[in-house]
């Protein structure tokens, strides 16, 4: 046991760039797929059948072929038209697309959910569809995806571990490294599975807190101080202030 | 359905007793102190606004609920808790549940298994619990279906049944248990109100073809007064009057009860909460 | 040797048919199928342990179950292999997957189970079932009505996720399109096969699946 964790100790700056790697992977390749999954769900819940099809066929598409071939695709098949990608971009791009595309499925629902009471006042006030899907629909959308979201970035944090195949050097691929100055169980389980976790915890967090903020910001919940606060029932000015009705 | 039986040598024991009982959630004391009893055969309706503690009542006797203090006993035995010692101990479930078979009850919701079908809804407990013979556990569901008018509909499924018929298959299931008390509570409420006749109707039947004990909470009034003993008027979880049908719906004793009748049976028809 | 000019090589695509088609057959489909076999019994048993087993399992089983579904089914996959080197690469795969899966299943469990209505219990008290009635008869039937959509969708997830099997050196259909790739220096072919098939098992079941799922809803 001890050996391990001095093993790992001196491993920790492979481990800690591997983890690196991984967090960028997750950050960008979320950046992107709720980039994606904002366009295509837009595009999917639209009315007219333009925007709606191709939005359709685009999620099929990207939900349908598996992320591995995504990711073989724009690693291994664009080359060969002369499109040379960096690892990183390959990674991102593939986790992006992949992701994506379950998420604009959620987006489109959530947008769906609204209801139909806030649609009929906005066209009641004569708001231009831009300004009613920016101002009133999107917002109220953004706290009923939150929840699917974070549960689509842990997938996608999961996600990351499959890039050692096209020789990124992420966490896993360092895992690999220590188990062979350690042992598969140190190595995999206690430092590889407990990492991830600890990832997917902290992530979780995070989206937890975007979660109350979207809801406090529709008067639905308290502010995230008053939920972090010590105090059990907090009688300070600030929380009178901040609540809605 | 239960033939009349031979009550002589029991008639001194109440067949329900509630004594000094108590029942809250939380902070919210639904009944306080509350004593009374249903003598065995006796007919009891509770009325009162909702609320008012009377489902919670038909609650603690199906043992949905346990009381917080105080004891029920049923023809004699502690339902759910007894004194040992001056202490309030509660029974093993096994004896809980061996005093329960004797009692039965009809939803407001009806709460028909729906994976399965009517006779097969009917037949259930009689056959794993009283280990009734599939045979004469079938026989007897449907000489029940028969009695309760739906003898074609033995092999259908609940959700094809409407919601009056799902009433009656109900009633039937509780009566397939041959119990000595039968709960009702507000059976007609979900019901279309051109439909809540025929429910009705069947529960006339009961009461007047059988000598099974009956607690009902219902809002029909015409009803209650056809069918009851006595009525029980209940208000905050007490009972605010006592007495038989006629004195009750012509001339109540108090004015909770007065103002209470005068808004149900002034309106009309009651419907749901 | 000339420049890969050609976009597309027809030649070369019916060339990839046999190898990624066996990949597919003889272990993407069979992982699936008996991966999702033992999700869908081990996740019944986690619901039912996490909800009628007494403290200290349940919260244990809870955490472990937490533990397995938030996690990278890879770096499993890479630890049951270099741990249990007695099994084969496929056995320790299907074994992975199924309990990996398991973990997703037992949440669908539990929300169905959830589901059941209150009245339902209910009757069976009034009606005094006895617990192993209730459940046998009653909860379970109407939970896994629930239950069998969810347990499609998540039998395409496993599906579509086959490919990470890859990591400890098992042949399924991606492994193959694109060990057939490196062999002939074009991946094009095979690897746009393996996703036609991927798209063209799992879009239709998913659709059927959508359908199944309206259908079985209880008219109450």
């Amino acid at each position: 046991m001890l050996e391990n964790i001095q093993a790992t100790v001196e491993a920790w700056p492979f481990l800690a760039e591997g983890l690196w790697v991984t967090i960028q992977l997750t950050v960008l390749g979320s950046a992107l797929a709720l980039v994606l999954a904002i366009i295509l769900g837009l595009m999917a819940g639209a009315p007219t059948r333009a925007l709606a099809v191709p939005g359709r066929i685009i999620i099929e598409f990207f939900r349908g072929t598996s992320l591995v071939v995504q990711l073989f695709f724009i690693f291994f098949v664009l080359p060969q038209f002369g499109i040379d990608l960096p690892g990183m971009v390959v990674g991102v791009l593939a986790l992006g697309l992949n992701y994506g595309a379950y998420a604009a499925e959620v987006v489109r629902g959530s947008i769906a959910s609204v209801p139909r009471g806030q649609w009929e006042a906005t066209t009641a006030l004569s708001m231009s569809p831009v300004h009613r899907m920016r101002r009133v629909i999107f917002p109220q959308a953004w706290a009923l995806m939150i929840p699917s979201l974070a549960s689509l970035m842990v997938h996608l944090l999961k996600g990351t571990a499959i890039v050692s195949v096209i020789l990124l050097q992420d966490f896993t691929f360092h895992l690999d490294q220590l188990r062979r100055v350690t042992d598969t169980t140190w190595a995999y389980a206690v430092v590889g599975l407990v990492g991830y976790f600890v990832l997917a915890l902290a992530l979780t967090l995070v989206m937890n807190a975007l979660e109350a903020r979207a809801k406090h910001r529709l008067g639905r919940g308290p502010s995230l101080r008053e939920i972090l606060s010590p105090t059990p029932t907090g009688k300070d000015s600030l929380a009178t202030a901040g609540r809605g009705t | 359905m239960p033939t009349p039986t031979d009550t002589a040598d029991t008639a001194d024991t109440p067949i329900i007793e509630f004594r000094d009982v108590e029942k809250r959630f939380g902070d919210n004391v639904v009944l306080k102190d509350l004593d009374f009893h249903v003598n065995r055969g006796e007919r009891v309706t509770l009325i009162g606004p909702s609320g008012s503690g009377k489902t919670t009542i038909l609650r603690l006797v199906m043992t949905l609920e346990e009381a917080t203090d105080g004891m029920i006993l049923i023809d004699g035995d502690p339902l759910t808790h007894r004194i040992v010692d001056g202490r309030r101990v509660r029974l093993s479930n096994r004896e809980i549940k061996r005093t329960r078979t004797r009692i039965g009850m009809v939803f407001q919701q009806f709460n028909l298994f729906p994976n399965m079908t009517v006779i097969q809804n009917i037949t259930e407990s009689p056959i794993h619990v009283l280990g009734q013979s599939r045979a004469e556990a079938t026989r007897r569901a449907r000489d029940l279906l028969h009695q309760v008018g739906l003898d074609d509909k033995a092999d259908a499924h609940p959700s094809s049944l409407s919601g009056g018929q799902q009433q009656r298959v109900a009633i039937a299931r509780a009566l397939a248990m041959d119990p000595e008390i039968l709960l009702l509570d507000e059976v007609t409420s979900a019901l279309d109100p051109e439909i809540v006749g025929e429910v009705l109707g069947i529960l006339r039947r009961i009461a007047e073809d059988t000598d099974i004990t009956m607690l009902i909470v219902t809002h029909e009034m015409q009803f209650a007064r056809d069918v009851s003993d006595r009525v029980l008027m209940f208000d905050g979880g007490s009972i605010v009057e006592d007495a038989d049908p006629d004195t009750m719906f012509t001339a109540p004793a108090h004015e909770r009860t007065r103002k209470f009748l005068r808004a149900v049976l002034g309106e009309g028809q009651i419907g749901t909460r | 040797m000339q420049e890969q000019a050609e976009i597309w090589d027809w030649e070369m695509f019916f060339r990839a048919l046999p190898p990624v088609l066996e990949g597919f057959l003889t272990v993407t489909l069979l992982v699936t199928v008996v991966g999702t076999a033992i999700a869908a019994v081990l996740g019944l048993v986690w619901a039912m342990l996490i909800r009628l087993a007494p403290q200290p399992v349940s919260g244990i089983v809870k955490w472990v179950v937490a533990f397995i579904r938030m996690t990278p089914i890879v770096v499993q996959l890479l630890f049951a292999y270099y741990a249990f080197l007695m099994f084969d690469a496929m056995t320790i795969g299907i074994v992975v997957f199924g309990i990996h899966y398991s973990t997703y299943m037992s949440e669908v469990y539990r929300a169905g189970i959830d589901a059941v209505p209150k009245g339902q219990w209910e009757a069976t008290t009034a009606l005094s079932m006895s617990t192993r009635r209730t459940w046998a008869a009653v909860v379970i039937p109407q939970a896994l009505r629930a239950t069998v959509p969810a347990l499609g969708n998540y039998a395409i997830s496993m599906f579509k996720d086959t490919p990470f099997l890859l990591v400890i050196g098992v042949v399924e259909m991606v492994n193959a399109a694109q060990i057939f790739g490196g062999n002939n220096f074009r991946y094009v072919e095979a690897i746009t096969l393996a996703g036609i098939i991927f798209l063209l098992a799992s879009y239709p079941t998913s659709v059927l699946i959508r359908r199944m799922e309206k259908r079985l809803a209880y008219a109450h």
